[in-house]
């Protein structure tokens, strides 16, 4: 018994994550296209359920039953396996992540590098479906998309590396638990580093301004163009799964992971009674409107969903209430973090959405560009700079703040020269333009 | 310390049964498709395609793989030395200006590489 006992739990959180993340996902489609409505003033989904809320199950359902289609010239058994790679790796980098400082399927000492190494994996999912398809859209689109990838690969790790200098461990728990010693989020200490992962995560998950391999226009649907029915839905799947995991390590990273605003200051306590009363209020919303919805099964869905909310609402006060000292009581931190881990990973997730509704596609040229000759010396210089404002303070005993700030001006210094340099050359005075390319 | 993995290899089976069993599942709830001629054809805007896409594409896709390949171990290399710099296990942790002084020649020599890279043009998606 007592072997199997510390399986137990990681195992359903395994089970837990499995089922819900295609939910998950799910619905994050459902939100962005409601934000994407908004932002353009209308309405978005409003038929299936109570606002739309049921949609993704239609989504869902009607992909499941769509005719699937293997082109006559693929590559039969690479075409099968290719999305099953990409859900795959997308979803296993999220073993190693803490939601909460309870639910994490393994805590291993080199977490990180795990993370980065099992989810990069995914290029193989994108460029074998590319060129499986036989395709000339699919292979030029999963050749753009690796090249993406990797170009952006580079700055998203050395981002990090500035992060871990802070941190000085690779388990995703230990760092987390360094920001709650500090009482500082990474996000302050390490601006410059936030921002360069920041970018490449977008480029990273093929997102707009960077969604060049999907460039509808130029690419149709790029590596996917050929997928149809069940398997482009995997692809989608492993897309918002990858959106899911980038953001939560920018969480862990930078955003101070399970820990709730103010987290050390006795002050701000009144904090821990938010997520319930947030909760309460959702739960509130769905009940006023619940009689106004047209259809009977709308009424019942949205008092359904009330009920959930008010569900959440006492399992995330019923800590708060408890005598101190029970196990209720000690079971806050476990439940209150993973709701402050969602809920940043919910704001990350929407700021991506903002970026995608807000700027135009970069061009291809541009794209390579911006990471090639601003992100990697920016997130080089930045390492560096960490590294000296860290030993200022280890070695002449400098305070942290001057020292950590000098390191951040000299790497903005950098960013404003390769900026100035950049603009020379993204603009050649008249005369002097380069040749223009045609081909990829 | 493997004992670790073994939710990790766990999760993994599941993961990757998740989709594999889904996919094979409703093969056979699903109407059967009746799929022929043109449908099965890779589409290319409607016109019969061209040709088969086994061929060859723009040199530029190598030269940004290679350049991966040089960035990235360098990247993997600094992940150890930030875990040095900053670990809390006593008598593991580099002393301060020894580990900024090796860094800086490390990342410096890459540096001269990037500069020569730039110099060449090998940074230019053109």
């Amino acid at each position: 018994m007592n072997v199997i006992m510390p399986y137990v739990l990681p195992v359903l959180f395994a089970l837990v994550i499995v089922a819900l993340l295609p939910l998950l996902a799910g619905y994050i489609v459902l939100v962005e296209r409601k934000v994407m409505a908004d932002m353009q003033v209308r309405l978005g989904p409003m038929r299936v359920g109570p606002h739309g809320l049921l949609q993704p199950i239609a989504d869902a359902v009607k992909l499941l039953l769509k005719e699937d289609i293997i082109p006559e010239n693929a590559d039969r058994l690479v075409f099968w396996g290719a999305p099953l790679i990409s859900v795959t790796a997308a979803m296993l980098a999220l073993a190693a992540l803490p939601i909460g400082p309870f639910f994490q399927i393994a805590d291993l000492n080199i977490g990180l590098l795990f993370i980065l190494g099992v989810s990069s994996l995914g290029i193989f999912g994108i460029v074998l479906g590319g060129w499986a398809s036989n395709s000339h859209y699919s292979l030029l689109g999963a050749l753009r998309s690796a090249a993406q990838l990797v170009s952006y690969e580079t700055s998203a790790g050395l981002a990090i590396v500035g992060a871990l200098l802070l941190a000085g461990t690779l388990s995703t728990r230990g760092i987390v638990q360094a920001q709650s010693a500090t009482g500082w989020w990474f996000i302050f200490v390490a601006p410059v580093g936030f921002f360069i992962y920041l970018v490449a995560s977008i480029a990273e998950t093929n997102r707009a301004p960077f969604d060049m391999p999907e460039a509808e226009s130029e690419l149709v649907a790029g590596y996917m163009t050929e997928y149809s029915g069940f398997r482009w839905a995997l692809y989608f799947l492993a897309e918002y799964t990858n959106m899911i995991v980038v953001a939560s390590i920018a969480t862990t990273l930078f955003l101070g992971g399970w820990l709730r605003p103010f987290a050390n200051t006795p002050l701000f306590n009144f904090l821990d009674y938010l997520p319930p009363l947030l909760m309460l209020g959702v739960a509130g919303y769905c009940f006023w409107r619940a009689p106004k919805q047209p259809v009977a099964v709308q009424k019942m869905f949205m008092v359904a969903v009330g009920l959930l909310c008010i569900a959440l609402t006492l399992a995330l006060a019923m800590p708060l209430a408890a005598p101190a000292g029970s196990l209720l009581a000690s079971s806050k931190a476990g439940i209150h973090g993973a709701f402050w881990f969602l809920f940043k990973v919910a704001a990350y997730i929407y700021v991506f959405m903002w970026l995608r509704f807000t700027f135009p596609r970069y061009r291809f040229d541009q794209l390579m560009r911006l990471g090639w000759q601003f992100l990697v010396p920016l997130s080089i210089v930045n390492v560096m700079g960490m590294g000296l404002g860290l030993a200022l303070h280890r070695q002449l005993n400098w305070p942290a703040a001057p020292a950590l700030i000098l390191g951040i001006v000299l790497t903005l210094a950098a960013g404003a020269y390769l900026l100035a340099t950049g603009e020379k050359h993204e603009h050649p005075r008249v005369g002097e333009e380069e040749e223009t390319s045609v081909d990829a | 310390m493997p004992r670790q993995y073994v939710p990790i290899l766990v999760f993994a089976v599941l993961a990757m049964a998740f989709p594999a069993v889904t996919l094979v599942l409703f093969k056979y709830i699903r109407p059967d498709s009746r799929a022929t001629g043109a449908k099965l054809k890779p589409y290319e805007c409607g016109i019969p395609p061209e040709g088969d896409a086994r061929g060859r594409y723009s040199v530029r896709f190598y030269i940004v793989a290679i350049l991966f390949v040089i960035f990235d171990v360098e990247t993997i290399f600094l992940f150890p030395w930030a875990v040095l710099f900053s670990t809390r296990e006593e008598g593991y942790r580099l002393t301060p200006i020894y580990g900024l002084a090796s860094m800086f020649v490390f990342l410096g020599i890459l540096i001269i590489g990037y500069v020569w890279l730039y110099r060449k043009g090998a940074l230019e998606w053109v």
